[in-house]
């Protein structure tokens, strides 16, 4: 029972602060007082020494335990375990290698490039995450493996690039390591975890401490039950790490803090009255600290309070914790918050990474992979006619095989849209129209697509490639329109896209769809000639990258310069007046084959 | 791992029908449960394994067939074919088809470890023959390779599959209930898979505090304490497993009358469903949901019942119409039933 009910051990009470450093220590004790029911850390930051120090904390509070760093780009069988070829061809009998996953049993997994996991790398650490124990079937292995597992996720991504939802939805805790009250000397480790692990089953957690979570999460719009959770699990921890045999309100203070705030989709309306304190870390005094000993004066801790200030409690303590960017998209209505977008990038990736679709007996060709395995299975029937007495496996040119990947067929799909100007909100219809109508026509082709309105001054990327409809009616029902007509900005911004899919082994097509009437210079300017010869120049380089083009013309009646501006685009020009969604999709869905043959 | 009871999952009442219609008549043709993170979707799956009856399996043969032989029969080499053969109960195989699954443990392919150190040449069944006369569970179907999704609907069609690959060929039955489970935002699930599934639905995240509150509760309860947790809702388990062995057992007796089956072409013919499957489909959903509720024919309520499940996904795509196509169903069958009968 060290330092547990005279001082807190972080030298901070549990509830009074809960910003800065002291707020990322104790997601890291409270984790590694219950890594497995708490799932992990999800650490947004760049290759950062502050980040390596907190991996570092956590492994030492964590305590002796199995600690793996995954590879990047791990495979499966490295993963979850297969047949070890070296071994198997020595000894001349199946030998088989644990994956990654059950060697961590009991322990910690630690995911660098969080933002870049392939959705099959995602699932296996989902289903790991949820059961602690995986089914296997591969190679010539059957078992069931326990893999009772914490994650650490190093999400790198920027922007609209971020971890994949399914693990997002399963850690706790969400740090951002940018945060501005992160700056300046850490303070000393915290101690106390090992007692506390060793407390935790022993915490009891009310009905109204589980139901003021739940509402914190419902007023907070938190779609996943799992949030829910996870705060109250962290709420125990905190409780345990306190000493104290029941979660009391200062724990579901804390949980709310670290858990359901950075999830918050939408701010309470105790919020919106009273400026958040993670806006202004600032105000955050530590030498005020000392000078209040007394826990928690709002709430007497031990006597149950009232259902309804526990609620407050929550809400308050979750809304305080709503990263200030987030709060201005919330605050601003921009569907796009951070902790929804970015997706579809990370998950299309693993199709068009070409995805393995069975075997073919042949000798491998420059480029081709040869299936070691599938290779050794072939031969393996003939061993004993091959080899006389003992001697390792043999393997003629007969017994190759070689991986078959899936062809990469797969178009992009970039519709670039003006949505300036008062025609924008019909003009914008028509295009969510066309998008939705290719989409729909795609879906059976696999193929993705994307969506970009330029508007005032710059491009906004309104549908990340998705070959979603759920995502697309999501993302397209939120779109607006107005502005000037800043055409260089999207057509840059196509091109830049169009690159990325090829990239990605995609082939982009773009559709452009705008009345022609540019208005803003690249530079911002709203210089109508140089943004007219800015237009034309963006076009010219997106057509030097040989991509596939179209161009709708948007215009009542249909001028020279939207016919000028398809021609500096090498693209195929069609007025829209005379087309409908179904045209659209039909033109688009002939470039594209055109495109791929 | 012990699993968390079935009669213990707060709401998704659709989804429990589902699995129980699909219990009661397994060639309803499976069950695809898409919907949001969170929601319990693969627990309520796995849940139900523990609730199936036994069945009668033939004794010491590789798949467990069926010792009449019915349906399909079984592989030369069954013992019950030399009819000699001893009966064994089992329980019903629930078998995941994990991601990651290679082809071989799937299909079945020749005993690498038998030809590595024999030098026999022997057939090393897969998942397939695990999951002959049960379930094979499939989550996030919707990320499955594609070569994988083609294999299973050809067996899942067949009730049959076919191993020719290094040297061995084998034939043998797998019939078994495919159930599906993803999210539709990491990906969309192929329309000709989409077809195949007898029952579809979409489980959301409940919205009343309540409901939520419960299902917290439940599953800290049973995290802390699987042993204690499941105790509470012995009872109710084995009560449900009875009805689930009765309604199957009466399945054959429950009446299908000819209106019945109007109706059920009336809803059809409104929602414009593509082919039979969807009325076969209806009425076999309808027959099970009667059996389960004792009752001796197919009335009203029962269609009503299943419609939704049946029918939700065998509508020509109205791509992105915001009226969802559980709406459309309701509201055909509003239009062919009357409107809102009292639940029955």
């Amino acid at each position: 029972m060290s330092g547990a009910a005279g001082g807190e051990p972080f030298g901070l009470r549990a509830g009074e602060d809960a910003s800065g450093w002291p707020r990322v220590q104790r997601a890291l004790a409270l984790f590694a007082i219950d890594p497995v029911g708490l799932g992990g850390l999800w650490i947004r930051s760049g290759p950062d020494p502050r980040r390596e120090a907190v991996v570092a904390w956590a492994k030492g509070l964590v305590g002796d335990v199995p600690w793996l760093r995954l590879p990047s780009h791990v495979t499966e069988d490295r993963l979850l375990g297969g047949l070890a070829l070296a071994e198997t061809l020595e000894r001349g009998r199946m030998i088989h290698e644990r994956g990654l996953l059950a060697r961590a049993d009991g322990g910690v997994v630690v995911a660098p490039m969080a933002e870049r996991l392939e959705a099959n790398v995602v699932a296996a650490l989902g289903a790991a995450l949820d059961r602690g124990e995986l089914v296997v079937e591969r190679e010539g292995l059957a078992a069931r493996v326990h893999c009772r597992l914490g994650l650490i996720a190093l999400d790198e991504g920027r922007e609209d690039e971020a971890m994949p939802a399914p693990l997002r939805d399963r850690l706790a805790f969400p740090l951002d390591l940018a945060a501005p009250d992160l700056r300046g000397p850490r303070p000393p480790a915290p101690e106390g975890v090992a007692d506390a692990r060793a407390r935790l089953a022993d915490v009891a957690v009310s009905g109204a401490a589980v139901e003021a979570l739940v509402k914190g999460a419902l007023a907070l719009d938190i779609p996943s039950l799992r949030a829910a959770i996870l705060a109250a699990r962290a709420a125990r921890a905190n409780a345990a790490l306190g000493g104290r045999a029941e979660v009391v309100a200062e724990d579901l203070e804390m949980a709310a803090r670290l858990v359901l705030g950075p999830r918050a989709q939408h701010v309470p309306e105790t919020a919106e009255e009273e400026p958040p304190e993670d806006e202004t870390p600032e105000e955050e005094m530590p030498e005020e600290r000392p000078n209040d000993p007394s826990p928690s004066s709002e709430e007497p801790p031990e006597d149950g309070p009232a259902p309804e200030a526990l609620d407050d409690v929550v809400l308050e303590a979750a809304a305080s914790a709503i990263p200030a960017g987030l709060l201005d998209a919330l605050r601003s209505g921009s569907t796009r918050s951070a902790a929804t977008s970015g997706q579809a990038g990370a998950l299309g990736k693993s199709d068009a990474g070409g995805r393995p679709a069975g075997t073919l007996a042949m000798t491998p060709r420059p480029g081709q992979r040869l299936n070691v395995v599938e290779t050794l299975r072939a031969a393996a029937p003939w061993q004993k006619l091959r080899r006389r007495g003992e001697g390792p496996v043999q393997v003629r040119k007969s017994d190759f095989r070689v991986t078959r990947f899936r062809q990469k067929t797969e178009t992009r799909v970039i519709f670039c849209v003006d949505a300036s100007g008062s025609a924008a909100l019909r003009r914008l219809a028509e295009a969510k129209g066309a998008v939705e109508r290719v989409l729909a026509d795609c879906y059976v082709r696999r193929d993705h697509v994307a969506m970009l309105a330029f508007r005032g001054s710059g491009a906004e990327l309104v549908l990340p490639p998705t070959r979603s409809l759920t995502r697309a009616r999501r993302e397209l029902a939120g779109m607006a329109g107005g502005g000037t007509t800043p055409i260089a900005a999207g057509l840059d911004a196509a091109r830049a896209l169009a690159l990325d899919a090829r990239r990605r082994g995609q082939t982009p097509l773009v559709v452009v769809m705008t009345d022609g009437r540019a208005n803003v210079a690249r530079d911002g300017r709203p210089d109508p000639a140089a943004a007219r010869e800015d237009a034309l120049t963006s076009a010219r380089a997106l057509r030097s990258e040989g991509i596939a083009c179209l161009f709708l013309d948007t215009a009542p009646r249909p001028r020279p310069r939207g016919r000028a501006l398809a021609e500096a685009l090498g693209a195929r020009y069609l007025p829209l007046p005379y087309l409908d969604a179904a045209g659209v999709s039909r033109e688009v869905q002939g470039l594209a084959r055109a495109g791929v043959a | 791992m012990a699993s968390f009871p079935f009669t213990a999952l707060v709401g998704q009442d659709e989804l429990k029908l589902a699995l129980q219609i699909a219990t009661v008549d397994p060639n309803i043709g499976g069950v695809l449960v898409f919907g949001d993170r969170g929601t319990g979707k693969s627990t309520a799956i796995r849940a139900l394994a523990q609730l199936l009856p036994m069945m009668r399996v033939t004794e010491g043969c590789t798949y467990p067939c069926d010792p009449r032989l019915e349906g399909l029969g079984c592989v030369p080499e069954c013992p019950a074919l030399s009819g000699d053969a001893g009966v064994a109960e089992v329980p019903v195989p629930v078998v995941d088809l994990p991601l990651g699954a290679t082809e071989d443990r799937v299909v079945g392919a020749l005993d690498l470890e038998a030809a590595l150190t024999r030098g026999e040449r022997r057939f090393s069944p897969g998942l397939l023959a695990r999951a002959h006369r049960g379930f094979l569970y499939i989550d996030e179907v919707n990320l499955l390779p594609d070569h994988l999704v083609d294999m299973l609907l050809d067996v899942a069609a067949s009730g049959e599959n076919v191993v020719e690959r290094e040297g061995v060929s084998v034939r043998h039955p797998a019939r078994f209930v495919l159930i599906g489970s993803g999210n539709p935002e990491e990906g969309e699930l192929r329309p000709q898979l989409l077809d195949r599934f007898g029952l579809s639905l979409e489980v959301r995240t409940p919205q009343e505090v309540p409901t939520r509150v419960e299902v917290v509760r439940r599953r800290m309860a049973f995290e802390d304490d699987p042993e204690t947790f499941r105790a509470r809702f012995a009872d109710d388990e084995a009560a449900l497993t009875t009805r689930l062995s009765e309604a199957k057992a009466r399945l054959g007796e429950v009446e299908v009358g000819d209106h019945a089956v109007e109706r059920a072409s009336a809803l059809c013919q409104a929602l414009g469903t593509d082919g039979l499957r969807g009325e076969l489909t209806l009425i076999r959903a309808a027959r099970a949901a009667a059996s389960l509720a004792g009752d001796p024919a197919i009335a009203d309520g029962h269609l009503r019942q299943v419609a939704p499940l049946a029918l939700r996904h065998r509508l020509r795509r109205a791509v992105l119409e915001d009226v969802g196509s559980t709406a459309r169903v309701a509201k055909a069958v509003a239009e062919v039933f009357g409107e809102e009968a009292p639940a029955s």
